[in-house]
Parts: C-alpha cells; structure tokens; sequence
C-alpha cells in the first residue's frame, strides 16, 4: 500500500502562470550565465533595463486601464518578455533603445491588443522589430567575445556606454569591442562575392565558437522546458527542422552561396527562437498538428529571410508573419475528437 | 462462453493524475448506522421520470415495501427503508448541485424493521426477471442511476458481446466500491454472470484500477473457475468514464453521442452488480447502498447506508465533521457537487460524502486570463480544446463554441485540474451547454407557438368563409327556396385542409432544418441532464456574470468615478 502515493504522486503542486513563467526564466539561466561567461556583464545590465522599464510599463498600462495591479504585475509574463527581448538585443546600447522596445512590446503588442492572453503577436518580438527596423546600426553593432575584443569594457564602463556622458569615453570607441554578427558578415562577404566555406573557414572561427556555446546553453535550457512539460516538443523540432531543411536544400543548390544548415542552426538566436519565442502559445497555434505546420514554416521563413532579406537575422520578422497565421492554422487542424470520425473544419456547425 | 481473446489494454488520450487519498477511508469494514427515527425517500433519485407515490399518509409500512411505483417509460420505483408510519409526502431540500427542493415521502420508523415477505427470482424467465428488477427500483449506482433493468435489455436487434463491470473507481477520496469488492467479491462475480446470461455476452471483465491492491486479490479469488476476467488498468482519471474504461479495455471507440451499446460493449458499476446478485437471491428492494464518508470527519470510512438517511446523521456516524470542516462534497473533488442542505437525504446516486477542509482543499486562486497553453488540451480525455470552448463560451458564443464539440465534454474536471491560470473551465461548459439548452427550448416554443398562430389564421379565415357561404346559401334559399349547396362544400373544405397541411409541414420543415443535430432526438438521459442543467443554470450564469464582473475592472468602477 505504500506505494501507492508515489506512484499516483505526481502533479501535487498546483500549476500557475506565475510558476510556469519561473520555469522559463529559470531554463534562460543557462544562457544567461554563458553569455555573461563569455561576453561580459553587459548582458545583465540590458536585462535589468529591459526589465525594469517592462515592469514600470506594465504597472503604469494596468492603472490606466483600472486593472489590478498586483495579481498582473506579479504574474511574470512581463519579466519574461523583458528577457527574450534583452536575449535578441546587442548589449552595450543606450538605455533608451531598451525603452522604446519594452515600450512597443508592453504598451502596443500587449496590451492595445487586450493584455494578457490576448496579444496576437509576440511582444518581445514585435518590440525587436520596431527596434531593428529604426536603429539599424544600433542593432547590428554586437559586442565581440572578451576573449576577442581589443578592449573589453568594464562594468562601469558599460554603465558609462549605457546611460551616456559620464566621465571620459575616448578609449570606448564601438570600434573597440563591437564587431558585426556573423550573419551580417556572411551576408557582406556573399554580397562581395566572396566564397561562403571561405569565410566560415577562416575569420570567423573564434567569434562563433563563443555564440555556439551560448546556443547550446539555451538548448540545455529548452531541454528543462521539456522535460517539465512548459513545452511540447511539436515547435521546437518543428522550427529546427524547417531550418535546417531549408538551409540545407539552399546549400544543395549552391554550396558556395550559402553557409549550411549547422551554421543556421547554432548561430544568431536560432535555439532560443526554437524553444523559447517561438514556444509561446499566446501568439502560437496550439494544436499539435498546428503548432508543426506554424513552427516549420516559420523556420523556413527565418532561413530564407537570413539569406535572401536585407535584414541580418529573420527570427523576428518570420515569428511575427506566422503569429498572423496562427489562428487560421489553429481553425483548420482541429485535432479528431474522441468518438468522431473527422476533425472539425471552420464552418462547422453541429 | 469463451474467454476474452486478448487483454491488450489501449490508453485514452489525456488524464491526470490527482493524489487519491483512498487509504483514508478503505482501511476499515464497512459499519452500518443505527436505526434512525426518520427517512425521507425521494421519488426522483434515478434517470428518467419521478416515481409516483403509491402509499397515503398516515399509512403503515414495511421495510422494503414499494411506496414509489416507477412511471411509464425510464423510470424507477422507490421502496420504503424501514417499517413506519407514512409521515408526509412533500417537498424536501434534496442532493442536487441547485440545492433545489423534490418531493420526498417521509417515514418515520417504528423501531421494528420489520421486513415485507421477498421471493427470490426465478432466472429461468429473463422477461419476468427484468420486470421484477424494475419493481425492485434497481438504478446504476455508479453515479448515472439508470434504471438497471432497461439497460439489461438488448432487445432483438442488439449484439453485447462484452460485459464490463466498472470497477475502476477513478475519483480521488471514493472507496465505496473498493470495501464493497474487498468484502462482497464471491457475489458480485455471481451477479455479473448473471447478467451476461440476460444480455447474452460472452465475456465479462472486470475493469478495476491498479491502485486496490486488495479488491484485485479478492476478485481472482472469486473469479476462480469462472469466465470472468479481472483487467487490472492504470491508475488514471478518467478511467472510470464509460467511453474510456471501454476503450482501455477492449479498444473500441463509442461514437459521439452513443454509448459503449453501440459498440457491443454492456458496462455496469459492481455496486449495481452486488445490488442484483441480492435482488436475484433475495428478492431485496434496492433500498441501502454503501456510501464512503471521508475528508475532515473523525473516522473516514464506509457506511452501509439505508435510502434516505439525513446526510449528516451519516457524517455524525463518522465522527462528526472537524472543526476544520468547510463545505461538504456529494461525490468526489473531480466531478462532485456542493451540497447546500446537510438535512438531505442519501439517494441511490449518493456513492461519497467528502468533508472538505482548508488544508486538503485550499481556497482556489483567483482566475488570470487564458495564455493558451494548451495544457487543457492535453488533459482532455475527449481530446477536445478546451481553451477554445472557454474563448467561446465566455464571449456567449455558444455557437462557435458548440462547434467546437462542446456536447462531447464530459465534465470530468481535468481541464480545470491543470489550468495554470486557475479558470473553473466545467463552470463555463456547463453554463455553455444550459444555455444552448434553454436557447433550443425557447425556440421549440416558439415554434410551437407560431404553427398555432397560423393554423388559427386559417381557422378564422376558413369559418369567416363558411359563414359567408352558409350566409349565402341561406340567402339564395330564401331567394329561389329549391338550390342546394352540400356539394360544393367538399372541395372547398378539402383545399383548405391542404393549405393546413402545407403550412404545417412548412413550419416542421423549417424546425427540422434549424434544430442542431446535437439536440436531436435525445435519450431520456440527456434529457434528465438537460432538466437538471436547466436547474444549476441560473445559479451558473450568476456565478459567471459575478466573475465577468470581477474581470471586467471598468464595470463596477465606472459607477465611482463618475
């Protein structure tokens, strides 16, 4: 008789939104730790930004709208859009950027569509957009590896960089410690002319084996949200395998042209899309059939928008664009009901 | 009789898990409960039409004696507890999740119990048999209370090739079958071959969840030498659910809107299997029935409890509630009710009284919008989409949200169970489904009412011409006082019975083609769930309107601001 808890155990502790949102936070803190391992502290001082301003606009949207503060405030969908959006973002920028990007992703994406729940689109998404689309050259200005960098910049000269004219700044120039992305390389050197295995092969190595890690910390991280069922595995796999697909028929085409499927697949935010933005089932279709069809042609698009887009990294964009199909995905993969002999179709009626 | 060829078991989609809590009450004997002076019986305790009192007040009983004899069509008879004096026959508070009033036939016991005489049942006649199961007021006492007998007939045309005995028992804190099997297995596996020679099925299993370690050995004891089968399945909720515990078993799938019948499958609850065997031997009225106390009481156990036993004369035969006692649940914390009057009495569906407390059954949170996460979804044993039917229901409408098979949910609870965002999504289907119900009447009324509108139009219109010809014809009778009319009449009077028959048939035209086919033809069951939804409806859309107005922050505090 004594097994019998144990084996009906299980699902003790009531779910909650606020415990999910935990969950994801915590499975970020791989990633988060790497990055800072490798790139330096800047990465906490965007997150505590993004937070920060996300956390003042919530309250400040939720008073307007006579909504109760604490319950909302307190629920932790905003500290993780804060996250996501402060993981997509190039450290070492002006503290305003990270504003006017919790300010789109909070104020506009979330709650002019209805708040909580009810955002079409994925706000920390929305809000890198609007910041990839108005400060190019901010955005595409991605601190080196430390281990690169010709002058890694200290904590406080990060906070000098970030809030702007405090003492002397000449040894800061970006030049110092910023380089492109890798994919905005790649993107320069094909547009040249230059060979694709050419570059991967030679000046990049360094850069990307310290982007890799990071990637494959976030893996790690989207392993937990698994494992302890925050996800299902239809996205992700969905979303790494039309990547790959597609990245991998390209480099058929045109091995010269383009960089492979493993290169898309580690670099830029490629696993923190797959198990953490494009995961989030607010935005995303939600059946299982659904959520494949959503995930993989969002991985194409990803994939087609880095090699063909005058944009450096397509996650973003192609999100936002299968966000807006989500609901008619969901309306027509209706999962068959038990007893039934078909799915439902839109215009069903019973 | 052949054995079942294969015991392969098949695994519904969702469920959940919830900690079960049996050890608390399944520890002990069943105990019985004094005499008490009063019972009060209610005459609609099953599914279908209310039995009809057929003794007077002031009238000398016997335990066991019929004082509700079952309506035409599904219904039930009721039986007397005790030996007494007819007290009264009124309107009692009852367990009913509305906490409504039904009549009751109150006896109040002479301390005798003396019994009425009992013949046992000769098995060799199975039309006789069935007819007196029917005296007997046997009902499912699983939950659904069907009346038994009907459900022992296949009829001419019906193939039930599988016997299941619904042993699995699914809901947390519930042990009542679990003692019953422990302690009554030699007579339950009699009673299930016994059915399956009335309904002709070849093979009989046992469906009994892994967690009852010692009803699962009582039973392979009992089944010894026999054709029955114990099918051990897992423990998962919802496995008591018809449709899944026939899918486990046997891996046939009951269509929507069917039952497990349609698919050569008989399923029964082995406390109504135990009820038959002791009507079949003894000739005994279903007048008692074993019912687990449990939650915050003294001493959680089961209690062979006399039909209409105030229920908290039975919790006092517990212990007495806590002091931690909050409300009281009729079933079990999955699919259970509140009840409203602890004066109610135990009825044939009454199978768990569960006592709650703060510390088992924590206030719930307040709910936070749906983030869609689907997990709902998952959990559903239906596999429906529950975050869509709530998106519907809770924008009332209940259209879109029936197409989304809102009439396959079962309410059993595990979406609820699992919502991180704390939204009682049964509450919202219930009202849904009442709602659609109630809409569906209405319009069958109107209906109704605009096909008399136009057959009396007719009317008026037919009389006002047969006034005008008679008028005319006694004129023209005055005038020439030799023309005859009656032939003409004929014609006439048959055009315009056409032009009736057109219109009605217009009108059931036009029902036939806006009624859902979900609400079509429906079995008495579904109609007495409608009756009883109609109940709990008002009290629903309350609860609802409360929590859109708890929701909505610009509702009650417009009126401040302004």
């Amino acid at each position: 008789m004594t097994h019998r808890h144990s084996r009906v155990g299980g699902n003790t502790s009531t779910p909650s939104v606020t415990r999910v949102m935990a969950q994801v936070l915590t499975a970020l803190l791989p990633g988060i730790l790497t990055h800072v391992w490798l790139f330096g502290p800047g990465i906490v001082v965007s997150l505590v930004l993004c937070s920060v301003f996300g956390l003042a606009f919530e309250a400040a949207v939720l008073r307007l709208r006579r909504y109760p503060i604490k319950p909302f405030l307190s629920d932790g969908t905003t500290l993780v859009t804060a996250a996501l959006l402060a993981l997509t973002l190039p450290t070492l920028m002006p503290w305003w950027i990270y504003a006017v990007g919790m300010l789109f992703a909070i104020v506009v994406a979330k709650h002019l569509y209805g708040g909580l729940g009810q955002n079409t689109f994925n706000p920390a998404m929305l809000g890198f957009a609007v910041l990839i689309v108005s400060f190019p050259a901010q955005i595409n200005a991605w601190p080196a590896p430390l281990a690169l960098a010709a002058n890694a910049p200290s904590l406080s000269d990060i906070l000098a960089i970030t809030f702007g004219g405090f003492g002397d700044m000449s040894h800061l120039s970006p030049d110092a410690y910023t380089e492109a992305t890798p994919l905005d390389s790649l993107k320069a050197h094909l547009r040249a002319g230059h060979d694709a295995a050419s570059l991967l092969g030679h000046n990049l190595i360094p850069t990307l084996a310290a982007r890799d890690l990071v990637a494959l910390a976030y893996l790690i991280g989207g392993v937990y949200l698994l494992a302890q069922r925050i996800i299902t595995w239809h996205i992700p796999i969905a979303f790494l395998a039309g990547m790959g697909g597609i990245a991998g028929l390209l480099y058929l085409i045109d091995p010269t042209a383009s960089a492979g499927p493993l290169f898309h697949l580690l670099i830029g935010g490629s696993l923190l899309g797959a198990f953490f933005i494009a995961t989030d089932p607010v935005s995303a279709a939600n059946t299982p059939l659904g959520k494949i069809l959503y995930a993989g042609l969002a991985g194409i698009l990803v994939v087609l928008i880095r090699s063909f887009g005058s944009f450096p990294d397509g996650i973003a964009f192609a999100v936002l664009i299968m966000n807006a199909a989500a609901p008619l995905i969901d309306a027509y993969t209706q999962p068959k009901v038990f007893g039934h002999s078909h799915r439902r179709r839109p215009g069903d009626t019973q | 009789m052949k054995p079942f060829p294969h015991l392969k078991l098949f695994r519904f989609p969702g469920g959940v898990h919830p900690a079960d809590h049996k050890d608390e009450s399944s520890q002990t004997p069943i105990q019985t409960l004094p005499l008490l002076p009063q019972y009060r019986v209610p005459l609609s305790q099953h599914l279908g039409k209310p039995a009809v009192a057929c003794v007077r007040v002031g009238e000398r009983v016997l335990g066991g004696q019929l004082i509700g004899l079952a309506d035409s069509g599904i219904s039930a008879a009721v039986h007397a507890p005790t030996s007494g004096i007819v007290r009264a026959i009124t309107a009692h508070p009852v367990a009913h999740p509305s906490g409504i009033k039904a009549p009751c036939i109150v006896i109040d016991s002479d301390g005798e119990d003396a019994l009425i005489a009992r013949t046992p049942i000769n098995r060799a006649d199975p039309a006789a048999t069935l007819a007196r199961l029917h005296d007997l007021g046997l009902a499912g006492l699983g939950g659904a209370v069907f009346p038994t007998h009907i459900k022992l007939n296949p009829g001419p045309n019906a193939h039930w090739p599988i016997l299941i005995l619904n042993a699995a028992e699914c809901e947390p804190w519930i042990t009542c079958d679990d003692r019953l099997m422990q302690e009554h297995a030699a007579e339950i596996v009699e009673g299930a071959r016994w059915m399956a020679e009335l309904i002709g099925a070849q093979s009989i299993l046992i469906g009994i969840e892994d967690n009852k370690d010692a009803a699962i050995r009582a039973l392979n004891l009992a089944i010894t030498g026999t054709v029955v089968k114990v099918c051990p399945v897992p423990t998962l909720y919802p496995m008591g659910g018809g449709k899944q515990l026939t899918y486990a078993l046997t891996g046939r799938v009951t269509p929507s809107g069917g039952r497990s019948t349609d698919v050569g499958v008989q399923m029964f609850n082995v406390g109504t299997v135990y009820a038959l065997q002791r009507a079949i031997t003894h000739g005994e009225a279903l007048t008692r029935r074993i019912v687990t106390v449990t939650g915050a009481v003294a001493r959680p156990g089961n209690f062979e409890v006399r039909i209409g036993t105030p229920i908290n004369d039975l919790i006092k035969a517990a212990g007495g509630a806590l002091a931690s006692a909050t409300d009281t649940l009729i079933g079990g914390p999955m699919m259970g009710f509140t009840l409203h009057d602890p004066a109610a009495p135990v009825v044939k569906m009454v199978n768990c009284v569960l006592v709650k407390d703060a510390q088992h059954f924590p206030p719930k949170p307040p709910a936070l919008p749906c983030i869609r996460c689907g997990a709902c979804a998952r959990a559903c044993p239906v596999t429906l989409q529950p975050f869509e039917m709530y998106w519907y229901a809770q924008a009332k409408d209940f259209g879109k949200a029936q197409s989304y098979n809102l009439f396959d949910c079962i309410e059993c609870g595990c979406c609820d169970f699992v919502c991180p965002s704390h939204i009682p999504l049964v509450d919202f289907f219930r009202y849904a489904k009442g709602e659609i119900w109630a809409r569906e009447g209405e319009k069958a009324a109107a209906d109704q009412a605009r096909v008399r509108h136009e057959f009396r139009d007719l009317r008026l219109e037919r009389e006002k011409r047969e006034k005008a010809a008679k008028h005319t014809a006694a004129k023209q009778k005055t005038v020439a006082s030799t023309a005859t009319t009656p032939t003409a009449e004929d014609p006439e009077a048959a055009r315009k019975k056409a032009i009736i028959q057109a219109a009605l048939a217009r009108a059931a035209a036009s029902k036939a083609e806006i009624t859902p086919q979900n609400t079509d033809a429906l079995p008495a069951e579904k109609m007495q769930e409608i009756a009883e939804i109609e109940a709990r409806r008002a009290q629903l859309r309350q609860t609802v309107h409360n929590k859109f107005i708890e929701d909505d922050p610009d509702a009650p505090r417009e009126d401040t601001q302004t």
